[in-house]
């Protein structure tokens, strides 16, 4: 029984271990117009992972949280274009003003619950658009900030070319993976779980849940705000289009598919859905008609997102069938 | 005087627009707790139906009639099939009337086409009414009264009759209500389709107003999230008030502080969210 266990172990952890291996070797043979499309799923994981974090689990529904995004653009874009700051410099920017937007707005958005939050959320992402597109002088308006030069690191290889960048943004994605990952696993993050499922009995038990729902709002803000400096440079342009509903929206689908409360989940949705938007769109004029079907589909029948039904799939004595299925192909 | 005459008439006119779409949101929201993102949608479509029927029949009452049967009906479907599935829980809710609003705007670009179009109105609608020595357009005049009986209708409906009384236990205690007989997935049904229907009012009236064109669903949500944030979620004279808020103040606005329009619009909410989360007429 054990060592069955152990083996069926062995087939799921075998191709998890090529997993990194992959993602370091595949983009040298892959089309450049797949890695590209790779480079800019990894830069919405980031977002989504730390939506994730405010939506699964603390259980926080923050529609408006590409305004952050946004704010780390035009950060990345104004200092990168017009005073030509280093890369390193607007990174270190794009953090500390998004995190200071998500303190001043965190107090406003936290007096509100439920729907309300919600609302208030979206609001901020709403004003900011508004803003946006009116402050001309600053933002450039509807056409935003236009030409922002890709990172120049001092290194060997050309960040205009497809895979150096690529590198660059798996490194910055995987540092944001593993602050995520050991925030989850903090008490930190297990407190945040807590407040997700009881508010009320954490306040009981001593916790300022207040605190730790401002504290992880400012944390999710200043990681949203590193993926839209990155964005910044993987585009060249920010307009502010990024703040919109459809683009609010967008993330919360990312999460919403992949599986909320997980950290795998929002790394799929967001590579999903970039690929389905770009890909179907060269095959279909009608892709809108498909991205449609997937809001709904994942609305209407995965409460909990793929990995959610990958789960119960896995719990309907599928084990026990599967290793019948074991026996009998070792016995003869 | 005479500017701020006519463009306090015309922020009115524009607050009726905001009325008809800001209402139908906040009728559904209060009783379904849905923030319904295909709202836009339904103003929209609305206004393409109407453009259809009023360019085959040359009738522009029966256009209004027959786009806000469809959409009303439009609207019952998808309550029935979607969100009567999901109750209760928010994001789920956005998700699903995303995907519908998607496939409302696809769809009528496929229908319809993407150039933009306009709606012919009656002549007397098209001409104006001289007072003193001003001149108001007609439609405009028509847009104010219609919002303005719309808002009577509702607000008498819901307070003086036995189908608003049935709607009012269904918000306040949905268990209660259905304990005393009354069917609460057929009110919230026919709440979603009024809304629906309303909204396509003004998606009509808007189109001869102002052309329609793809785009125009979100852009229109945008106004009405506003307009609801305003007056609080869930009450109609909230979204009375909250209308006529935002069209003076965007009127005002562009005329005023073309730099600063959208600002105008966004910095009443956000002053409104800072100091009462819940809107002008909201319940926390």
């Amino acid at each position: 029984m054990l060592i069955n266990r152990l083996k069926l172990q062995i087939w799921v952890f075998l191709p998890l271990g090529a997993i990194p291996l992959l993602i370091v070797l595949l983009p040298q043979v892959l089309p450049s117009y797949i890695v590209i499309l790779i480079t800019q799923s990894l830069i919405y994981a980031i977002a989504a992972m730390s939506l994730d974090l405010l939506l699964g689990y603390l259980g926080l529904a923050a529609l408006g949280h590409m305004a952050y995004f946004t704010i780390g653009a035009y950060v990345a874009g104004i200092l990168a274009v017009r005073y030509h700051f280093h890369f390193g410099s607007t990174l270190f920017f794009s953090i500390a003003i998004s995190a200071v937007a998500a303190a001043a707005l965190g107090l406003l958005a936290l007096r509100a619950r439920d729907v309300y939050f919600l609302m208030i959320t979206l609001s901020i992402a709403l004003c900011e658009w508004g803003l946006a597109t009116r402050w001309v002088s600053l933002t450039g308006g509807y056409n935003g900030v236009v030409g922002i030069p890709r990172p120049d690191l001092g290194l060997p290889w050309m960040m205009q070319d497809v895979l150096p960048f690529y590198y660059l943004i798996l490194i910055l994605f995987l540092i944001c993976l593993v602050f995520i990952i050991l925030l989850v696993r903090s008490p930190f993050g297990k407190t945040l779980v807590g407040i997700r499922d009881s508010e009320s009995r954490m306040t009981v038990l001593g916790y300022n849940t207040w605190l730790h729902k401002y504290i992880a709002y400012i944390i999710t803000a200043s990681v949203a705000g590193i993926a839209g400096n990155l964005y910044a440079y993987y585009n060249g342009y920010i307009s502010p289009d990024a703040a919109t509903l459809v683009h609010c929206l967008k993330l919360v689908l990312m999460v919403g598919l992949g599986g909320p409360g997980t950290i795998v989940g929002p790394i799929m949705g967001a590579f999903i859905i970039t690929f389905l938007e770009n890909i179907v769109s060269i095959y279909t004029t009608r892709w809108l008609m498909v991205i449609a079907f997937v809001y709904f589909i994942t609305a209407m029948y995965t409460p909990k997102g793929i990995l959610g039904l990958l789960k119960g799939f896995q719990w309907q004595g599928k084990r026990e069938r599967i290793q019948k299925w074991w026996k009998q192909v070792r016995l003869p | 005087m005479e500017f701020w005459v006519v463009q306090s008439f015309n922020g009115l006119s524009y607050a009726a627009l905001l009325f008809l779409l800001g209402g139908g949101l906040t009728l559904i929201f209060g009783v379904m707790r849905v923030i319904n993102i295909a709202q836009g949608s339904f103003f929209m479509v609305g206004g393409y139906v109407g453009y259809s029927i009023i360019s085959l029949t040359g009738n522009f009452y029966l256009g209004i009639l027959i786009a806000c049967l469809a959409l009303s009906l439009i609207g019952m479907i998808i309550e029935r099939f979607s969100l009567r599935r999901l109750a209760g829980v928010n994001l789920r809710n956005m998700l699903a009337t995303m995907g519908i609003a998607l496939f409302l705007q696809d769809s009528s670009l496929l229908i319809w086409g993407g150039d933009p179009l306009s709606i012919s109105v009656p002549n007397y609608l098209s001409g104006s009414v001289q007072i003193g020595n001003l001149y108001f357009p007609a439609l405009r005049i028509f847009m104010i009264l219609e919002a303005v009986l719309i808002f009577i209708v509702l607000m008498l409906v819901e307070r003086k009759t036995r189908v608003g009384a049935i709607v009012r236990a269904s918000i306040d205690n949905p268990e209660t209500a259905e304990g005393l007989g009354i069917h609460v997935p057929l009110v919230r049904m026919g709440v979603f389709g009024l809304g629906a229907l309303i909204t396509a009012f003004g998606g009509v009236t808007g189109c001869a107003f102002m052309s329609i064109y793809p785009g125009l669903d979100f852009e229109m949500l945008v106004f009405a999230f506003v307009v609801v944030i305003l007056g609080g979620m869930g009450s109609i004279p909230g979204a009375f008030i909250g209308a006529i808020i935002v069209g003076l103040m965007d009127n005002f606005g562009k005329a005023l502080l073309p730099e600063l329009s959208y600002f105008t619009v966004f910095a009443p909410m956000a002053l409104m969210l800072a100091i009462r989360p819940m809107g002008l007429f909201g319940k926390g």
